[in-house]
């Protein structure tokens, strides 16, 4: 499907003297890690078929220093935050969507005070928006009826108070929602926040993904429902310790709209 | 002599408050030991969160049983308190229930009606804590950092309360021209039987005993809170004014890095340059922390404010895996440096002298700094707007930029950041590969 996709860059656009209406961010782990390509790619399918005029920075794309920040290594954070506002600012850009939490809280909260003020939106709510206005409409009915638990990604939920937007967005599938006893306000990280996913966990008695993954399995479900690359990881790896993966499948919700 | 009794109260209100602010003015000293951080911001929004969240108690409910039984507890305390004035006010000029005098009977009656059934309720409320805490044993009641004094703490107070809501009682059915009049005594009545064999003059001793007891035991116990974990009964407020008013994803950025990132980023910069006069006034020796007096002030009220509940450390996704790291514990180990240091400071003229020992290291360990996910957790379960990640935050900051003892995977994902922009060894002119895989 690759060469269906269209994926211009901001260079493009410049090079036409246009400006797109959004630019996607795509993130680290959505440029670099094989099972994030595929939902940056499954995004990029449905800006497509909405026709949306977006742009990426392509390879002028830096990491946020979301990771270093949070690691604690402030300076790494600024010296990537100034050099991607540099880009970002060059090109005039307004408005930001991006499939990644982390990059999502950070250039939104953490960026403005450095000189990055942008509208800066999580691709859940960006298909919400897109639904809402008409510009995207989901024929199919791949997932009528299937049992979908969605998993808050921690840097959506309680650290920027959007729960209803994925959810809007998985209830047009005409799935059957089922929510995990921790959700919202109260759900449980998948353990890859704060650096923890480049790293081995503390010594412990289990893994917070294999704890995360009980909360899902005892909802009974067929498709674990992500909004974040790295709690998609932690939670696949989940579903393979407990030896679940030929049951159920973990999709990023732009994956799900992308084959609704 | 008539004016003994008189004389006598007025002193020993005077010592109970005297000692009492003593410890409140040490308390703000030690608080202002850490380093100032500006909370004048937002002020319409920081009075509506104090409301809600302090006064309005809104998130002691997102768990109901608890919730429920410390409202009674709350408002029980807060109301049953107005008898207090009262009591202060017969103390000192020597009156029999003044509020007889300036209220009337229907009036009187009636608060003390409600005084009387919400003493009851707190009771009721207050075994039920107890059971809670030495009998259900609740895991959060549990942990490691809960042993000893934390753990003799929480049931002093319960113990402090159970007295003087019986002593209040005792009193009133004890008061025989109380009784008498029959208003007001909606509880006590059922209790005064019990003494009607006794004489009237024992009756009128045993009054005044629960009176004093009663009063002196309020005195103890406000100058209890100093040394407990009760304190949030009053720094729940201005926490709670001071809390975030920020998303909780956003961390602060440090102002001293940025200064010195943009001199990096300035090509006109001269690096041999003497750092500009205004700069130097509020420049913090290093980066992060690794003792209390780095941490902010409003981190350091955080830790007097905490009442040990263990609400953030039983939503803790580490703590719930067996970790090391406990919320609570990182709010316990914070105050009881800061502790340390106040008493350090006593001890030598008001100048700390270093004793060798930092709240990084001798209380809070790397393994537990480490094993943070950074997922707010904690920081949504806190009733009263704590926030332990952001000293988590800054103790990481100490170790990656002041010792670069980060662990050794970090390192290398930072490095790779450093060198092309991503946390793996990718080329970041390969970033718009996927397009074409």
């Amino acid at each position: 499907m690759s060469e269906q996709l269209k994926v211009p860059t901001m260079a493009e656009f410049m090079a036409e003297g246009k400006q797109p209406e959004i630019l996607f961010w795509v993130g680290s782990a959505g440029s670099y890690d094989d099972r994030a390509k595929k939902i940056t790619k499954a995004f990029v399918k449905i800006l497509n078929k909405a026709n949306v005029d977006f742009a990426v920075l392509g390879t002028e794309e830096s990491n946020t220093g979301d990771l270093a920040k949070r690691a604690g290594n402030e300076f790494l954070f600024q010296m990537q935050a100034v050099m991607n506002i540099e880009v970002l600012n060059a090109y005039e850009v307004k408005r930001i969507v991006t499939c990644d939490p982390h990059s999502f809280n950070c250039l939104k909260n953490e960026y403005p005070s450095l000189g990055g003020n942008y509208d800066v939106i999580h691709h859940t709510q960006y298909i919400k928006e897109l639904m809402d206005s008409g510009r995207l409409t989901l024929e199919g009915n791949t997932y009528k009826g299937k049992r979908i638990t969605f998993h808050d990604p921690c840097y959506l939920g309680r650290a920027n108070n959007e729960y209803d937007a994925p959810r809007d967005v998985l209830s047009k599938t005409n799935a059957t929602l089922v929510e995990m006893k921790r959700h919202k306000q109260t759900a449980l990280c998948c353990g890859a926040g704060g650096a923890q996913m480049f790293k081995e966990p503390e010594k412990g008695d289990m893994d917070i993904n294999v704890l995360r993954t009980q909360d899902a399995l005892e909802t009974n479900p067929e498709i674990i429902a992500t909004g974040c690359p790295y709690c998609n990881t932690m939670m696949t790896d989940g579903i393979k310790a407990k030896e679940k993966e030929n049951d159920i499948s973990v999709m990023d919700i732009a994956e799900l709209i992308a084959n609704a | 002599m008539q004016y003994l009794p008189n004389i006598i109260f007025a002193i020993i209100l005077f010592v109970g408050v005297g000692y009492f602010a003593k410890n409140i003015r040490k308390l703000i000293r030690n608080i202002k030991l850490g380093r100032k951080v500006d909370a004048s911001d937002n002020k319409s929004q920081r009075w509506k969160n104090m409301a809600r969240i302090a006064l309005g108690q809104s998130k002691m409910v997102k768990r109901p049983i608890a919730g429920f039984l410390h409202i009674i507890v709350y408002v029980g305390f807060i109301i049953i308190n107005i008898e207090v004035l009262e009591i202060i006010i017969d103390g000192l000029f020597g009156t029999h229930r003044i509020g007889l005098e300036v209220l009337p009977v229907s009036v009187y009656g009636f608060l003390i009606d409600a005084f009387e059934i919400l003493a009851v309720l707190v009771l009721i409320s207050v075994v039920v804590f107890w059971l809670r805490r030495n009998v259900i044993k609740l895991r959060r009641f549990m942990a490691n950092e809960m042993k000893g004094w934390p753990k003799s703490d929480g049931n002093i107070i319960l113990y402090f309360e159970v007295v003087l809501m019986c002593l209040f009682l005792l009193m009133n059915a004890t008061d025989t021209s109380f009784q008498d009049m029959n208003y007001g005594n909606i509880i006590s009545q059922f209790i005064a039987p019990w003494f009607s064999d006794v004489a009237p003059e024992t009756l009128h001793i045993i009054e005044r005993t629960a009176w004093w007891l009663h009063i002196v035991g309020i005195l103890i116990f406000l100058n209890y809170l100093y040394f407990s974990k009760h304190l949030h009964i009053l720094l729940a407020f201005p926490n709670t004014y001071y809390g975030s008013v920020e998303p909780k994803g956003k961390f602060n950025n440090l102002e001293a890095v940025t200064n010195e990132v943009k001199l990096m980023m300035d090509p006109d910069a001269d690096p041999y340059a003497a750092p500009a006069e205004t700069a130097d006034d509020e420049v913090p020796a290093k980066f992060g922390a690794s003792d209390v007096m780095d941490l902010n002030q409003i981190q350091l009220l955080n830790a007097y404010t905490c009442t040990e509940c263990g609400r953030c450390t039983s939503a803790c996704p580490a703590n719930l895996t067996g970790k090391k790291l406990s919320p609570r514990k990182i709010m316990m180990d914070t105050r009881d440096r800061l502790e340390e240091v106040g008493k350090n400071i006593d001890a030598n003229n008001g100048e700390f002298k270093d004793d060798g020992k930092q709240l990084l290291g001798d209380y809070i360990l790397n393994e537990e700094l480490w094993a943070c996910t950074t997922c707010n957790a904690c920081v949504e379960e806190c009733p009263v707007s704590i926030n332990p990640l952001s000293i988590i935050l800054e103790m990481r900051r100490y170790l990656v930029m002041e010792q670069s003892a980060a662990p050794m995977e970090l390192n290398n994902m930072m490095t790779n950041i450093e060198n092309n922009g991503a946390p793996w060894p990718y080329n970041q002119m390969d970033r718009l590969n996927w397009k074409d895989e």
